[in-house]
């Protein structure tokens, strides 16, 4: 089973992370967790709500957070991909998940994820990340420990340096 | 100016301990070169033409004597003992090697300096008027909101990864754009109103391919929202901000997409949600923040000493020198002095460790031990007794930056170009010196009086082309080098953008070229225009048709 960060440890991952091709082409599986496309959601809610295992959904650069506001009481988990980690729209859905739409489940950066990255990617509100498999995960964990000082405030605490 | 808490240099030291272990990551093989790039760009690094380039952030260009000497330490001993003064107040080294950049940045943070976010696409270092601060005409010191900009901009984990680089300008004088935040990404004004500050905040200005000025978005805001409001600015560019085409990227291309009202309207709920939330400015901080750059000890002296007036008299290269380099100080009896670093034969804004060193010593001795860099690529030493000018116009004379050419034609601003930097079309640096030695006599120079000239190697504008009275960009056709002119810019009392003069010209026709547009504004001059009153009375035409003229 493939491992991800949660919470600051290794743990094995127990999501099944389905893009639309594996969906169009073996359907959705009968049980287990399953993250799913946007598209996918918003296509068969229903479907994925009457199977047996939660539902996540993933967002992909251009599918803003909006898109899913009212159905967050209903997913335990939003993943957010970054197909190319330069491109930072996923850290403002990341925090606007959290700080717009108060969101508490799990919010997991996928795709091109990796240990430079961390640091900035759990202060605005992921606390998750499936780091790419070719990369040394126990090592990517060195990343959330960059810096013990910073200035803003963030997705865990809101409070910038001058409040705290 | 700003003294670190032990917070700050914590944040510092954890920095290059993290960029230490990025370059020995990058060295094992364990970082790709393209995941090593933003890295290292997020810390000033560049792979230039032979070099890499690193980029020294001197927030809002304020240097300490002590910080000098480290600049001259870091210049002798890691690179070929010289830096360079860019037209972003920063200070460039040319010639470090990749191995040894943690080690420069541990010398740096023993002294509070940095190379954070000097380039990459990410918030870059915030600028400001270069007499900030002693300018008679500012309405109060930008500094500390600089500062405060300079804090949340840094390591802000949401805006690390944006569609292109981010520039913030803050002004504070009335009427007068010494900080160029018309042409910024934001430009920030600040403004009074019944006592309270506030500002006006403009976004969308900048120079590069698609020049342009900057749209009012926040007609007045209350200074405890500064930066909710930066920050909801941020937000819209960050999400809508396009990441195809790099030439599209910048937030200029945003807020003309959209429209100013549009834009404006995407700002304002973003900013509706963060309005008295936790990142409201709380008066301790402004008060603190000020407090770091409350006055030095002034003595209190009068205006024009006798001291003064004697050496006025009886030294003429004095007396020009003072009317040309000397700026007015908002107390009385200092002043501000320009040491220009444009030295016929040496690439502008360049200067040697032992320079440094020299100027450290200076600024100990005649201005409480600070100095600035300007975005004319020169250094200032801001707070001199006016009673002591000519001895320390002496002293610079001996160093060789007493010339008397402020603001004047060989004063010229010029990217490094073609010689060094890699995304060149042309040379910047050749030109800088042809135009030197062709305009050398000083009586001549006097007479012509204020010409901004700006020189860039390619489209990306370091060397401000745009906003140069005559600005000169390298342009490339079929392999050679060409110069396109513009004349019209302006980046002193107001930002404007350079019109092009036409066609444009080979290497050996730019001198003469720009002769002939002085000789036109020499003709038709009424008494006490300068170049750019004369532009702006005639118009492009008469320019145009002399520069093009076959008969001349
Ligand atoms: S303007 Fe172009 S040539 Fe000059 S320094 Fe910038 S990128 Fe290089």
């Amino acid at each position: 089973m493939p491992q991800i960060i949660k919470d600051g440890v290794v743990v094995e991952d127990t999501w099944i992370h389905l893009s639309n091709e594996q969906i169009e082409q073996d359907g959705l599986p009968d049980s287990g967790d399953v993250i799913v496309p946007l598209s996918v959601w918003q296509a068969q809610k229903e479907v994925l709500l009457k199977r047996d295992g939660a539902v996540g959904v993933c967002l992909a650069p251009g599918e803003e957070p909006a898109a899913i506001a009212a159905d967050l009481p209903r997913l335990s988990l939003v993943a957010v991909s970054f197909p190319a980690f330069k491109d930072g729209r996923g850290y403002s859905y990341a925090r606007e998940l959290r700080t717009r739409y108060g969101y508490k489940g799990e919010i997991r950066a996928v795709g091109d994820v990796l240990r430079d990255q961390l640091f900035y990617m759990h202060r605005v509100g992921f606390n998750a990340f499936a780091v790419r498999a070719d990369r040394d995960i126990h090592d990517a964990l060195n990343g959330l420990k960059d810096f013990s000082v910073t200035y803003q405030g963030d997705a865990n605490d809101p409070r910038p340096i001058y409040r705290r | 100016m700003y003294v670190y808490r032990s917070h700050d240099q914590q944040l510092l030291n954890e920095r290059v301990a993290q960029f230490r272990d990025q370059t020995r990551r990058y060295l094992d093989g364990q970082l790709s070169d393209d995941e090593f790039l933003p890295l290292r760009l997020q810390n000033g690094l560049y792979i230039q033409r032979y070099a890499p380039m690193l980029r020294v952030s001197v927030p809002y260009g304020m240097l300490s004597s002590t910080q000098l000497r480290a600049l001259a330490r870091v210049a002798r001993q890691w690179d070929k003992g010289y830096c360079h003064v860019s037209t972003r107040q920063n200070i460039q080294y040319n010639w470090p090697a990749l191995e040894d950049v943690p080690d420069i940045l541990a010398a740096l943070a023993d002294v509070e300096m940095h190379a954070i976010q000097t380039s990459g696409n990410c918030i870059r270092n915030v600028t400001t008027d270069e007499f900030a601060g002693i300018n008679g005409k500012e309405i109060e010191d930008p500094r500390p909101w600089c500062e405060i900009i300079r804090q949340w901009a840094t390591f802000n984990p949401e805006f690390a990864y944006l569609p292109r680089k981010f520039k913030i300008a803050v002004n504070a004088v009335p009427d007068e754009d010494p900080a160029l935040i018309g042409v910024h990404d934001i430009g920030v004004q600040v403004l009074q109103r019944d006592g309270e500050t506030g500002f006006r905040v403009l976004a969308g200005g900048g120079l590069g391919r698609t020049p342009m000025t900057g749209e009012v978005i926040g007609e007045f805001v209350p200074w405890p929202d500064l930066l909710a409001y930066l920050e909801a600015i941020l937000r819209v560019y960050n999400k809508y901000g396009n990441r195809d085409n790099k030439y599209k990227a910048r937030i200029k291309i945003l807020v003309k997409a959209l429209g100013a009202e549009k834009f404006r309207a995407l700002t304002e709920a973003e900013f509706a949600e963060l309005k008295d939330g936790p990142m409201t400015l709380t008066a301790e901080e402004v008060d603190a923040m000020r407090s770091h750059f409350s006055a030095p000890a002034y003595d209190a002296i009068d205006d024009q000493p006798p001291a003064l007036q004697d050496a006025l008299a009886s030294d003429k290269a004095f007396n020009r020198w003072y009317h040309t380099n000397v700026t007015r100080h908002r107390q009385a009896g200092y002043a501000a002095v320009t040491l220009t670093l444009k030295k016929t034969g040496r690439a502008p804004g360049d200067i040697t460790d032992e320079e440094l060193e020299a100027v450290a010593d200076l600024a100990d001795q005649f201005s409480f031990g600070e100095a600035r860099t300007t975005h004319q690529q020169n250094m200032v030493l801001g707070d001199v007794r006016q009673d002591q000018l000519f001895t320390l116009w002496q002293r610079l004379d001996a160093l060789g930056f007493a010339t008397p050419n402020l603001k004047l034609l060989t004063d010229l601003v010029a990217c490094p170009g073609g010689d060094f930097c890699s995304l060149a079309n042309a040379k910047s640096l050749p030109i800088a010196e042809e135009i030197q030695r062709h305009f050398e006599d000083m009586d001549y120079l006097h007479d012509l009086g204020p010409i901004d000239v700006n020189i860039s190697g390619c489209m990306n504008a370091c060397g401000h082309h745009h906003i140069g009275h005559i600005g000169i960009l390298g342009v490339d056709k079929k392999g050679r080098e060409y110069y396109q002119i513009t004349l019209g810019g302006r980046g002193d009392k107001t930002s404007r953008i350079g019109e092009k003069l036409g066609p444009s010209f080979d290497t050996e026709q730019v001198v003469p070229i720009i002769a002939r547009l002085i000789d036109l504004y020499v003709e038709q001059r009424q008494p006490g225009e300068q170049f750019i009153d004369t532009y702006e009375r005639l118009g492009i035409d008469p320019f145009k048709e002399r520069a093009y003229a076959t008969d001349h």
